[in-house]
């Protein structure tokens, strides 16, 4: 179409006479959609590295508390009410079909003594499977055995921390180090996990059987267990295991249908929707800025194109006047607000870009910018310009020529 | 009289219905012009030229009546048909030039076949004749701003011509031009009417329209004189006035 052709340098010639009205005339379109940028950019890439973290739990993960979850009137949160037993571990390992480990988890904040070495660290007591279900590796040495777990043996393993906090670049295999109490053989050390999404170490922990942290390190207590972990064969198998557990538990506590849940099964996806719906907040606020921005920025495009009709009455008058159709004058008019607002559109589209990256560097997460967000970024900035700029457009296409001709 | 005619008004009405007042500003005014016709319409200020020779161009509509342009009634044509005749048909000169300001001359006269969606080079090609046609060989690229009053109208008649019309129409072409160069523009309008074009021209100076072979007077929107007459020859009149000084 020839038209256009004549039509899209004619609005390029039109804008750069008031280059400085353009400019002004775009920052709202350049902030807001340089804020939908870095809105969508920030966005993935702190989910990026907050799925990366909740990786680092385990996969397939539940995680069992007592107490009952609901969280509306006296009735409490998790650690409250009845505690779950070795006997509930017992019938979950029997009657989840869904699962593929399952591990009980006691802990305790407690001393690490080695000479005159010594360090505050979290003890973990539980069995093998732990470590398969959190998805632990081996930095050195080996898990501690089934039946060492069975037998309640003096051993444990170290995180990372632990480790170089202890022995700093020594080697820690073998050496018997005293926990609170109780004097235990390293056999291991784990692999580095770093820091969780909530900002802690989670190499800073001590394992060791979960019988032996019974016997040893609380009074004896084997009935009770703190918590129960449950990995599922696989990802789609999360929600059906969930499902068995509940069932398995229901049944050992006796409830009756009338009664709640005296105890809470937790998966991964409800955790990573609570921390999801934190990083959404977040951005929630910067979509609002952008929204708002783009809208001010239609209403400037809108208001500029109804002054740029009002001065050139005139030439719209000539125009006319010699035969041009409206729609030739409407699409002059338009496409010269398309061009304002994508130029902005561009120039925010490059703002955004450069925001995205600095708070990725800021905040370590990874710069994530898809194509496909910024077409429509691009997108949007015409399609304002479409909408606002129609009104003043029309308004130029239905001017009587004779009055125009005459417009001092 | 043989041959029919290009414009045929009947009985034409033009009234402005502004607030309170009722402005008759056409009366009942019935006229032939025959192709090739040189006409040029006077009358004191507000007697409705600019009105008649609106309603000619399609630029306006009759309040009431008929206009017959080659034979077509058009008095009842839709705003995109009338704006469609006006590009094909009619070269309007407007009053005070009407030049799109900041535009270079060529892309002034180009205009009338942008819109007409004459290809690129073509549409160059024949307004740089049109351009030559008025003398302005060299002038191509220099806006209104930069041109003098004589040059601005030589321009203006360049993009009335390049979509090359059936019918001129100009309405008070040399009223901000001296007499010298209103002489010109006159003889740039009977060069073009000797090729064939029809011209109307609106003049309220009886010199001017010494240049036309048929002369018109309108008073209070009515026609009330029509004489044809012998045409003075506008470039014999150049060559006898005193030369200008370059
Ligand atoms: N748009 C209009 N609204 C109201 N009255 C108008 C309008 N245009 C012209 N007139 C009136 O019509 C009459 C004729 O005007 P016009 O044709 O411009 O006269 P001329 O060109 O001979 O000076 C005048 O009285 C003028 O005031
Ligand atoms: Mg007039």
């Amino acid at each position: 179409m020839s038209a256009l052709g004549s039509i899209v340098p004619l609005a390029f010639g039109a804008l750069r006479r008031n280059r400085m009205r353009s400019s002004l005339t775009s920052l709202g379109v350049i902030i807001g959609v340089g804020a939908l940028i870095v809105t969508v950019s920030s966005g993935e890439g702190s989910k990026a590295v907050l799925q990366a973290q909740l990786a680092t739990l385990g996969t397939n993960l539940l995680i069992i508390l007592p107490g009952s979850s609901t969280s509306g009137g006296a009735r409490g949160g998790p650690g409250s009410g009845k505690p779950l037993t070795h006997a509930d571990l017992l019938d979950l390992v029997a009657g989840v079909s869904a699962a593929r480990y399952s591990a009980p988890v006691d802990r305790t904040t407690t001393q690490v003594v080695i000479d005159n070495q010594n360090w505050l660290t979290t003890v973990y007591g539980s069995t093998p499977e732990f470590f398969a279900i959190r998805d632990w590796t081996l930095a050195r040495g080996r898990f501690f055995t089934s039946g060492e777990a069975d037998s309640g043996a003096k051993v444990c393993l170290l995180g990372q921390t632990v480790a170089t906090q202890l022995f700093g670049n020594g080697d820690p295999l073998g050496q018997v180090v005293r926990v609170k109490i109780m004097p235990c053989e390293v056999v291991g050390v784990l692999g580095g996990k770093g820091q969780s999404s909530q900002g802690q170490d989670q190499d800073d922990l001590v394992v060791m059987p979960w019988v032996t942290f019974k016997s040893r390190m609380m009074s004896q207590d084997r009935v009770h267990v703190g918590s129960i972990l449950i990995s599922a064969l696989s990802p789609d198998e999360v929600s059906h295991a969930q499902s068995q557990a509940m069932g398995v538990l229901r049944q050992a506590h006796r409830l009756s249908d009338k009664e709640l849940d005296d105890f809470t099964v937790r998966n991964l996806a409800d955790l990573a929707a609570t921390q999801e719906q934190a990083a959404d907040t977040q951005t929630g606020m910067l979509r609002n800025v952008a929204a708002v921005s783009l809208l001010v920025g239609g209403i400037g495009i809108m208001n500029i194109m109804l002054v740029s009709v009002t001065e050139r009455t005139r030439e719209i008058g000539i125009r006319l006047a010699i035969g041009a159709s409206e729609n030739r004058v409407l699409l002059q008019f338009l496409v010269e607000a398309i061009v304002l607002s994508a130029a902005g559109g561009l120039v925010g589209i490059a703002l955004g870009l450069g925001g995205s990256l600095a708070l990725s560097a800021i905040n370590h997460w990874p710069f994530i910018v898809s194509p496909g967000w910024v077409l429509m970024a691009f997108g949007l900035s015409m399609g304002i310009g479409v909408v606002f700029g129609f009104y003043p457009a029309r308004k130029a296409a239905r001017m009587n020529p004779i009055d125009a001709l005459r417009f001092e | 009289m043989s041959g029919e005619p290009l414009i045929d008004l009947k009985a034409v009405t033009r009234t402005y219905l502004t607030g309170a007042a009722t402005v008759h500003a056409l009366i009942n005014v019935t006229l032939t012009i025959a192709p090739g016709e040189l006409v040029a319409i006077m009358g004191p200020s507000g007697s409705g030229k600019s009105t008649l020779l609106n309603v000619l161009g399609c630029l306006d509509q009759p309040t009431s009546g008929s206009y017959r342009f080659e034979g077509r009634e058009v008095a009842t044509l839709t705003r995109a048909e009338r704006a469609a005749l006006r590009l094909s048909a009619f070269g309007f000169v407007f009053q005070g030039f009407q030049l799109i300001a900041r535009t270079d001359a060529l892309d002034n006269v180009e205009l009338p076949l942008v819109y007409a969606d004459v290809p690129g080079p073509e549409r160059r090609t024949r307004a740089m004749d049109a351009l030559a046609r008025v003398g302005l060989v060299g002038r191509e690229h220099h806006t209104p701003a930069q041109l003098s009053g004589g040059q601005q109208q030589r321009v203006a008649i360049a993009r009335a011509l390049v979509n090359r019309p059936r019918l001129i129409l100009a309405d008070e072409p040399t009223g901000a031009l001296d007499t010298r160069t209103s002489i010109e523009v006159l003889g740039l309008l009977q060069s073009l009417n000797h090729g064939g074009i029809t011209v109307v021209v609106v003049t309220h100076e009886p010199d001017i329209a010494l240049y036309a072979s048929r002369r018109l007077v309108v008073r209070d929107g009515r026609v009330i004189s029509d004489d044809r007459q012998r045409a003075h020859d506008a470039a014999a009149d150049l060559q006898a006035l005193p030369q200008k000084a370059a």
